[in-house]
This record gives structure tokens, C-alpha cells and sequence, in this order.
């Protein structure tokens, strides 16, 4: 285990680079994710308002 | 041909489509990316010359891959937009965009941490780096130039043709390796000869690539359904959709 964190000495650019691709990847999906949710709830309520539905 | 392409890019008949589509391609992403990053850090051998650094490249080069991608769809959509007014195809350009600088962040980072081990140095001005470089404020103007103009068509407009400009920085970064003699290696996967890579790394790093492009697909078509909602909100197909 120790061994593999450490990956021949270069686990600190190993690591480093596969965490900033999660993080980002990550992000442009969630951040996209939660503007939708926010969309869709704001357009709903702005429909019932408007007594369309 | 011409009508089935009207039907596809009618904006509910699109969102539908996407909604449906959506859970399968986060599902096939989801296993390309559990496959991929297990042959990437367990099962690939380490390089004779890199050693275990090589593993960096398994998102280096899918990312730097994807750089490209994101900017030709967001190039040829936003040509689209331009000429036959579709406004699927604008919204398909806008949302490619926040995507693909991310990609482009990611090939310039991880590049930077496989350089400094393996090269001595986190960056050259070398042409190859230099050009993605250029791809990312590409990218970061073409964003800006969308949020600065308030007019939704003007917008459009002006960011496709910044788009379609900044193209042609597209085959110079491809061929940069082979016109300038840069310290960034050559083409290992596509060229004349087949790659030049042992299966057990060329197998991993399709599949991240894979994986990499069906991810891109499923934030492209997440952003595009907000995008036709807030369009197109005083239709009734969105009125339908909601209720």
C-alpha cells in the first residue's frame, strides 16, 4: 500500500495530477448539475405564479 | 434528411432525447472510468524510462485529446449557429466551452507535473506547450466575449466567429511536434506506422479517452437542456415539460 502511494518516488506528481483531474472533472459536472435542478425549480415556480399550471 | 435534422435539432424534441440518453451515458462513463483507472494504476506496468511517472499521462493525454474535441464542436457548432440560425447548435457551442477549458487546464497542469520530474523544468516555451496555452485563452476569451454582450444573438454571434478564428490554432498544436523542434515528444498513438506504444499502456489509455469523451457528452448535454429551458421558458413545450 505504502509502496503504491508512493509510486517509485513520483507520488507526489502522480497523485497531484490524478486529484486535480478529479477535482475538475468533478466540478464540471456537479456545477452544471445543480444550475439545471435550479433552473427547472425557478421556472416552476414561476409558471405557478403566472396560475399556467 | 434535411427534415429528420429540423425534427433532431427542434429544441423539445432535443431535450427529451437528452433526458433519456443522460442516465446511459453516465452509466458507460462511470464503468469506462472504473476500467480505465484501474488498468492506469494497477495493472499497466511502470516505463522503463519514466518509471511510475508514465502514469500521469493516462489523464494527460486524454485530457490534451479532449482540449481539441471540445474546441472543433464548439467551433463547427458555433459556424452552424452563424449560418442557418439553429439555435441547438449555439447552445451546443456555448456549453462546450466550459468543458473544454477545464480539458485544456488539465493537459497544461498534468504536463507541468510529468515535465518537472521528467524534464528538469514545470514549463518551456516550447511550440506544443506554447499552442495549448494559446488553446486555453482561446477558450477563457471565448467565455468572457459570451457573459460581456447581453444580447443572447449578438452573443452567439460574436463568439463564433472568435471561435472559428481561433481554429486554425487547432492543426498547429497537432503538428507543432512535427514542424518545430520541441522538447514535447512526437505522436506516439496516431501516426503513419500505427502507435508506437505496448498494448498493455495503448489499452488503458483508450479507455480513458473513452472515458474522457463520454464524459464530455454528458456535461455537454447536461448544459445544453438547462440552456433550451431558460431559452425557450414562454413556450409551451417547456410549460409541458415542467408541469
Amino acid at each position: 500500500m505504502r509502496e503504491f502511494l508512493q509510486m517509485g518516488g513520483y507520488g507526489l506528481y502522480v497523485w497531484t495530477s490524478y486529484g486535480l483531474a478529479a477535482l475538475v472533472l468533478i466540478l464540471n459536472l456537479v456545477l452544471p448539475w445543480q444550475r439545471h435542478r435550479r433552473v427547472v425549480r425557478e421556472l416552476r415556480g414561476r409558471l405557478q405564479r403566472e396560475g399556467s399550471l | 434528411m434535411l427534415d429528420f435534422l429540423h425534427r433532431m435539432a427542434s429544441p423539445p424534441h432535443f431535450y427529451r432525447l437528452a433526458g433519456r440518453l443522460l442516465p446511459w451515458l453516465s452509466a458507460i462513463t462511470a464503468l469506462l472510468f472504473l476500467s480505465g483507472l484501474w488498468g492506469a494504476l494497477f495493472t499497466s506496468p511502470p516505463d522503463y524510462q519514466q518509471g511510475e511517472s508514465v502514469r500521469i499521462i493516462y489523464v494527460h493525454v486524454p485530457a490534451a485529446w479532449m482540449s481539441l474535441f471540445a474546441y472543433v464542436v464548439m467551433a463547427v457548432a458555433g459556424a452552424i449557429g452563424l449560418v442557418w440560425r439553429i439555435r441547438l447548435a449555439d447552445a451546443v457551442a456555448a456549453a462546450s466551452a466550459p468543458v473544454g477549458a477545464g480539458f485544456t487546464f488539465l493537459a497544461l497542469v498534468t504536463g507541468s507535473l510529468w515535465g518537472k520530474p521528467m524534464w528538469g523544468t514545470w514549463w518551456v516555451w516550447d511550440a506544443r506547450l506554447t499552442s495549448e496555452l494559446l488553446l486555453l485563452f482561446l477558450y477563457l476569451g471565448y467565455i468572457g466575449l459570451r457573459a460581456a454582450i447581453e444580447d443572447r444573438r449578438n452573443a452567439a454571434r460574436a463568439s463564433a466567429i472568435l471561435a472559428l478564428v481561433g481554429v486554425v490554432n487547432i492543426p498547429i498544436i497537432h503538428f507543432s511536434v512535427e514542424w518545430w523542434n520541441t522538447l514535447h515528444q512526437g505522436a506516439t498513438v496516431f501516426r503513419s506506422g500505427g502507435p508506437a506504444i505496448d498494448p498493455s499502456m495503448l489499452l488503458p489509455l483508450l479507455l480513458m479517452a473513452l472515458a474522457f469523451n463520454f464524459y464530455y457528452f454528458v456535461v455537454l448535454l447536461l448544459r445544453v437542456r438547462t440552456e433550451l429551458l431558460l431559452e425557450e421558458r414562454r413556450t409551451n413545450w417547456v410549460r409541458e415539460v415542467l408541469s
